[in-house]
């Protein structure tokens, strides 16, 4: 290092220039918290990775008509000569039948598309109105408080001492077997968890001096629990809806495996699953395939789950 | 500055039920506010000073009716809002306005900050759409804060500049009425000022009227036209602030103003210092008469009878009024004076724990 040389440029000097260059700039605006969610996301391998799968999934939904197209095959089509061998059972996986057919002959690759429907459809409108009854109730509860508390925290207490099974059982019993009914049983259980987790979080942000300060610019209750305390609790909400989302796919599938869920020859995976138990020793692709269907939504949703609860986690700065 | 009578409390209470044992039995109550008389005129800053858990606090509540009186009257603009509903109260709120303590717990994190102080017209419903966003940017003007940063969020912004925000909400519907809940004690000494200042300026702009809550006892001597000083949920002593800082009458004002530092060291040591016995009472069981009694040097049986109204006193100015039975002439006195009262109304200094009775004590295991 020599003394005669070019002079140490002062590292200060660099930085008002920064500064006036960001407040010369108009377009200040300040990265919300999905913006800063968005963006620890995006470096999460794992969660990228499964929310590719979930795309995936998503458009075989959407294009399974195509594979009934592309193969002749429809989905409830039963194929007796080609389908099924001279004893009657399903046969495999070949050119014909890629993922092979099941005990109707029909062709099981068609039939997982058209199932991919179902789940996605409930597991999506379950969720989306379980966390919308639980978070509505969860809010009343924690800011309105009294009465409305006690009322919601009795019927918490209801629904989680409830037998789901039997329950869900005698609700199907009594009404048309369907989506509907299935998405109802997911609603009427799923909520009180989401109500729980949601009254907690309120009760300590009505504390707070800005609900107070809302409260002296004369807001209504309305307001202060869909404007100001909503938005403190949307992250909790996001995650657990994303963790909701794979439950409720099982929770359909296990509803139509026991035989209550979607009733046939509609394609579902846990009716598939049902269908398989018989004769799954002859045709293991018949269980393996529905069952990895599913294996795989979950998972990746469950992944995708964990990695939106780590992205919107402020503890976690990565950036 | 003219001399109407825009607030008038008279006989406030506001008392807290305190939940004791395992059933609900409301037997005790705090009495964080033990009625409190005042006028507040329109264009002057009226400066609440008191300790912590005075009930200063709950008094500007009250006044903004976040709470519900237990009794009184308030009366604003001359209107009774002493026992109006949420609802009735909603149209008077555009011209009554508050700000906060702290300034991180008083503005909501996840939303913007030109949400925030649009708040005011959403909720009264005025101005809408570009209207709107330029009376937003117009109150961010006011305030010293660079109506660019619209977008951004609070936590964008260091504590002065979010109590600035603090003060735009509450400035943006132009209210007549600001209750300043301690709105310069969470910052710092330099960042006071600037706040201080621009509250001032905002007022001889805007003709404002100022509840300036504090505990800071020189912040309000410069803020304040007129003082109130509050022990244990009353006036003590309530005076034009030159008056109440030159002259003070309450034993307790006294002692509380010789606490003030002196910025001089030489001044600071010639200075005597009234030392006061014992902590504040507990709200929920106040002393009989005057509040102050069981700590004041100069406390008489009357005292302990009779609680004293709040009046001028004899050789005060008609506007200094004073509760107490024997107000003090020269802070000398309350040095030398001793209490004229029964001992067990007293409260007394505790003993000094020495070292031998503590190790005594740790061998006996006690906590």
């Amino acid at each position: 290092m020599s003394l005669t040389g070019t002079p140490i440029q002062a590292p200060l000097e660099e930085q008002p220039a920064g500064v006036d260059a960001a407040a010369a700039n108009p377009k200040i605006e300040g990265r919300s918290t999905w913006q800063l969610a968005w963006a620890r996301l995006r470096r999460d391998r794992a969660a990228v990775i499964s929310a590719v799968v979930i795309l995936i999934i998503i458009l075989v939904a959407i294009f399974a008509p195509v594979f009934a197209t592309i193969t002749g095959h429809g989905v409830n089509e039963q194929f007796r000569t080609t389908g099924l061998n001279p004893e009657g059972l399903p046969v495999a996986p070949g050119k014909t039948f890629l993922l092979g057919t099941d005990d109707q002959g029909r062709d099981l690759l068609v039939r997982l598309a058209y199932g991919s429907r179902v789940s996605l459809e409930v597991g999506v409108l379950a969720t989306l109105l379980t966390v919308a009854v639980g978070a509505v109730l969860g809010l009343a509860a924690g800011y309105l408080g009294g009465i409305v508390d006690t009322i919601v925290a009795r019927l918490v207490d209801l629904v989680l001492s409830l037998p789901y099974l039997l329950f869900a059982i005698s609700l199907v019993s009594i009404s048309h077997p369907g989506m509907r009914i299935v998405i109802i049983v997911i609603v009427v259980f799923g909520w009180a968890a989401v109500a729980r987790i949601i009254r907690g979080q309120v009760l300590s942000i009505r504390e707070k001096e800005f609900i107070e300060a809302a409260r002296s610019l004369g807001a209504s209750s309305w307001r202060i629990m869909f404007v100001e305390i909503l938005p403190n609790v949307m992250a909790q909400l996001i995650v657990y809806a994303t963790l909701l989302i794979p439950v409720s796919i099982v929770a359909e599938a296990s509803l139509s495996f026991l035989g209550l869920g979607i009733p046939p020859p509609t394609a579902d995976w846990g009716q598939m699953l049902a269908e398989a138990e018989s004769i799954y020793q002859q045709a293991w692709w018949f269980i393996v395939f529905p069952g990895a269907a599913l294996l795989i939504t979950t998972l990746a949703f469950n992944i995708l789950g964990d990695g939106v609860r780590d992205a919107l986690d402020p503890r976690i700065d990565r950036l | 500055m003219s001399g109407d009578v825009i607030l008038s409390l008279t006989d406030v209470v506001k008392h807290f039920p305190v939940q004791s044992g395992s059933i609900r039995r409301n037997k005790d109550v705090v009495h964080a506010v033990d009625g409190v008389t005042l006028e507040v005129r329109h264009g002057e800053t009226l400066g609440l000073v008191g300790e912590t858990g005075c009930g200063k606090s709950t008094l500007a509540r009250c006044i903004t009716r976040l709470f519900d009186l237990t009794s009184g009257q308030i009366v604003f603009d001359g209107k009774d809002i002493s026992t109006l509903k949420a609802r009735d109260m909603r149209p008077l709120r555009r011209e009554m306005q508050m700000i906060f303590q702290d300034p991180y717990g008083s503005l909501n994190p996840k939303r913007r900050v030109g949400s925030i102080i649009s708040d005011p017209f959403a909720i009264h419903g005025l101005a809408s759409g570009a209207e709107r966003k330029r009376r937003v940017q117009e109150a961010m003007e006011l305030v010293g804060l660079n109506p660019e940063h619209y977008n951004r969020f609070p936590a964008e912004f260091s504590g002065g500049q979010r109590q600035r925000i603090g003060l735009a909400r509450a400035l943006a519907l132009k209210p007549k009425l600001i209750v300043c809940d301690e709105p310069v004690s969470a910052l710092d000494v330099s960042i006071q000022a600037q706040v201080l200042n621009l509250l001032a300026d905002l007022q001889s702009q805007l003709g404002l009227t100022y509840i300036f809550i504090s505990h800071d006892l020189s912040v309000v001597r410069h803020v304040s036209d007129r003082v109130a000083l509050m022990y244990l949920g009353k006036i003590a002593e309530l005076s034009p602030s030159e008056d109440l800082y030159e002259k003070p009458r309450h034993p307790y004002a006294n002692a509380l103003l010789s606490a003030v530092p002196t910025p001089d060291p030489a001044e600071a040591a010639k200075k005597k210092k009234i030392i006061l016995v014992g902590d504040v009472p507990s709200p929920v069981h106040p002393p009989s008469g005057c509040r102050f009694h069981p700590r004041c040097p100069k406390a008489q049986q009357l005292c302990v009878d009779e609680d004293p109204e709040l009046v001028a006193r004899a050789g005060d100015q008609p506007s200094h009024l004073t509760a107490c039975h024997f107000p003090v002439k020269s802070a000398e006195e309350l040095i030398t004076a001793t209490p004229q009262i029964a001992e067990h109304e007293r409260i007394v200094e505790p003993e000094a724990v020495s070292a031998e009775t503590v190790s005594e004590l740790i061998e006996k295991g006690a906590p």
